[in-house]
């Protein structure tokens, strides 16, 4: 019997109680919130137990205007070829301890996307097995994915985010500052 | 401050080559491939450990070509993105365009008329064919056999003229726009479409007989660099590598968008996944593809325009915005950014050229994604690509990239 997305929520709640929840912003997939800690279980579970045979990608995020215990994020989409249904999960990792544990163990495609994702974000990934920097040069300092990583010439006026309904960001955007 | 990188992995060898010597008193050796050199086709490095012709171990570095496209496209508004997927898979560019706004249309939930859909079915699998027909001749020309490829990349030519009629570019096509296509099609791309679909079959067959059963080809092909079910999946392939492999998973049958549901067609697989296999299953998809574009074709609406009624997204008229003040007031809107767009998150993925193109996209409400992942198929098997050739030949293990079709562009992003 194929796996629906009410059941696999519904298994999920049941299993993980009060550490998952579900994301609200997602306007396609089912869509998970998990702490951290319980992470690498909840995808071991879902890949032995659900048939989620297939991780599709995996990236970081940097929530700059959250709070400090939800900065930084790390998002797994998952999916099982079987029931052909999709999985988004999200785990939120606060400023002062950015770390996750690997997926590297459960599926052997993430090995170079957590690479990416601390060579962009400084996340780190408990366990992996050689965690370098991947597309930037070895000796490059900053984490550039982050928010507060200038893109362009700061000193533009026709790009600013006021204008084009975005909420200006309050903390470390040096460009708001520079003005 | 680290070593630079070409010194850090030689030390990394260094031991291995000072301890081990072989019973004929040969020794290791370093070989450096890459990154620019002609047989990779793209910039790829890979220092190997040799003894003699074997490649003992192997180390790879990518990234020479990165250019922060996620970062950039933080600060685009929707319709400049465009043009920097162009550049990731740019073999087969409009995949790619059309995977964006697919994603985008997906995000403003935007319904797109049949005969729009029906257009894009017919743009992707030409570039799905043009990005097939490369890599085939290509891994025909890495084996020896030139006159394949010189003769089968006029029909590249071909579609590319075919592109150049519907968007005004080439390589790099930008196009499309939210809803649909920037103008209608010509007459003359029509003609170049119905041209193209008389004359490439029998080209294409022809191609297939110059080199399908060629001993020489299958003896450099078959068992190189195979490729099981498990590995595959643990290493995330997609496309038509996992598909030689034996796995029967392709996004257009899985999730058809853009209506494939509507087509009839087959998805060939392989069954050991070796050089061979992978060659063969392409060799089958651009068939598949020809009877996908001519029922398209067959099926095509009249009615229906080329974009979708959304005053909000697609630009209006050029003649209107000078006369009319609703057309202009939009018109304004659209440039500066000021449309509507909802808070929320959306995965959408196209069949690329090599795998899954995945795009999730990331909306706080504003003109510009918050955040833009693109899922980048031949950057997550490409990690495979040192385990495949360790134990092999040199000479197998550029055959072996260049069957992957590891693109370059997009591997780096």
């Amino acid at each position: 019997m194929a796996l629906t997305k009410e059941e696999l929520l519904e298994k999920l709640t049941a299993r993980y109680g009060e550490a998952i929840r579900t994301d609200e912003d997602s306007l396609d997939l089912p869509a998970v919130i998990i702490d951290r800690a319980k992470a690498h279980d909840l995808v071991k579970y879902l890949r032995d137990e659900l048939g989620f045979n297939f991780l599709t990608t995996l990236c970081g995020m940097h929530y700059a205007d959250s709070a400090p215990e939800q900065q930084f994020g790390v998002v797994y989409h998952i999916h099982n070829w079987i029931d052909n249904v999709r999985l988004r999960i999200k785990a939120f990792l606060p400023a002062d301890n950015v770390a996750i544990d690997t997926m590297s163990d459960l599926y052997a495609s993430a090995n170079w996307q957590e690479r990416e994702t601390y060579d962009f974000y400084g996340i780190e990934f408990k366990g992996h097995p050689d965690l370098r920097r991947i597309l930037n040069m070895d000796e490059m300092e900053s984490f550039p994915m982050r928010k507060e990583f200038p893109m362009e010439d700061p000193g533009r006026t026709d790009k600013d985010d006021r204008y084009f309904g975005r909420v200006p960001q309050t903390n470390n955007v040096p460009n708001n500052e520079l003005r | 401050m680290s070593q630079p990188l070409t010194k850090k992995i030689e030390d990394r060898y260094y031991e291995e080559i000072r301890v081990r010597e072989n019973e004929d008193g040969s020794e290791l050796s370093i070989l450096n491939l890459g990154p620019t050199h002609p047989a990779t086709h793209g910039i790829f490095q890979n220092v190997l450990l040799m003894d003699g012709e074997r490649i003992v171990d192997a180390e790879s570095t990518v990234g020479y070509i990165h250019r922060a496209f996620e970062k950039i496209a933080e600060n685009r508004p929707f319709y400049q993105i465009t043009p920097l997927t162009d550049r990731m898979n740019y073999c087969s560019s409009p995949i790619n365009n059309m995977g964006w706004w697919l994603t985008v249309e997906k995000l403003l939930n935007i319904e797109v008329p049949k005969r729009v859909q029906y257009m894009r079915v017919i743009v992707m699998e030409l570039s799905r064919i043009a990005d097939h027909l490369i890599c085939n001749s290509i891994l025909g020309v890495d084996s020896g056999a030139f006159t394949g490829f010189l003769h089968i990349f006029t029909y590249r030519e071909h579609i590319y003229e075919i592109f150049e009629e519907i968007s005004g570019a080439r390589l790099t096509t930008n196009m499309g726009r939210i809803g649909g296509f920037e103008r209608d099609w010509s007459d003359a791309a029509w003609a170049k479409i119905n041209k193209f679909m008389a004359e490439f079959p029998d080209a294409w067959e022809e191609f297939d007989r110059l080199l399908t059963r060629n001993t020489i080809f299958m003896n450099r092909c078959i068992n190189v660099g195979p490729l099981s079910v498990e590995k595959a999946l643990q290493y995330g392939f997609t496309g038509p590598n996992l598909r030689a492999a034996g796995v029967d998973y392709d996004v257009r049958v899985a999730e058809p968008y853009c209506s494939y549901e509507d087509f009839e067609f087959d998805i060939p697989v392989g069954k050991t996944g070796d050089t061979y296999d992978r060659y063969m299953v392409r060799q089958q998809e651009v068939r598949e593809s020809l009877k996908i574009i001519r029922q398209a074709l067959a099926k095509m609406p009249k009615e229906g325009g080329y974009h979708a009624d959304v005053p909000d997204y697609y630009l209006p008229p050029k003649q209107e915005v000078y006369n009319n003040m609703e057309a202009l007031i939009y018109h304004f809107k659209i440039v500066m950014g000021e449309i509507p767009v909802p808070k929320g998150e959306v995965y959408s993925c196209v069949e690329g050229g090599n795998g899954e193109l995945g795009f999730y996209l990331v909306s706080d409400g504003s003109r510009v994604p918050f955040r833009l992942h693109f899922r980048r198929p031949c950057f997550i098997y490409y990690q495979y690509y040192t385990e495949m050739i360790k134990g092999g030949y040199l000479s197998d293990a550029i055959l072996i990239l260049s069957s992957l079709n590891v693109i370059a562009g997009e591997l780096d992003a």
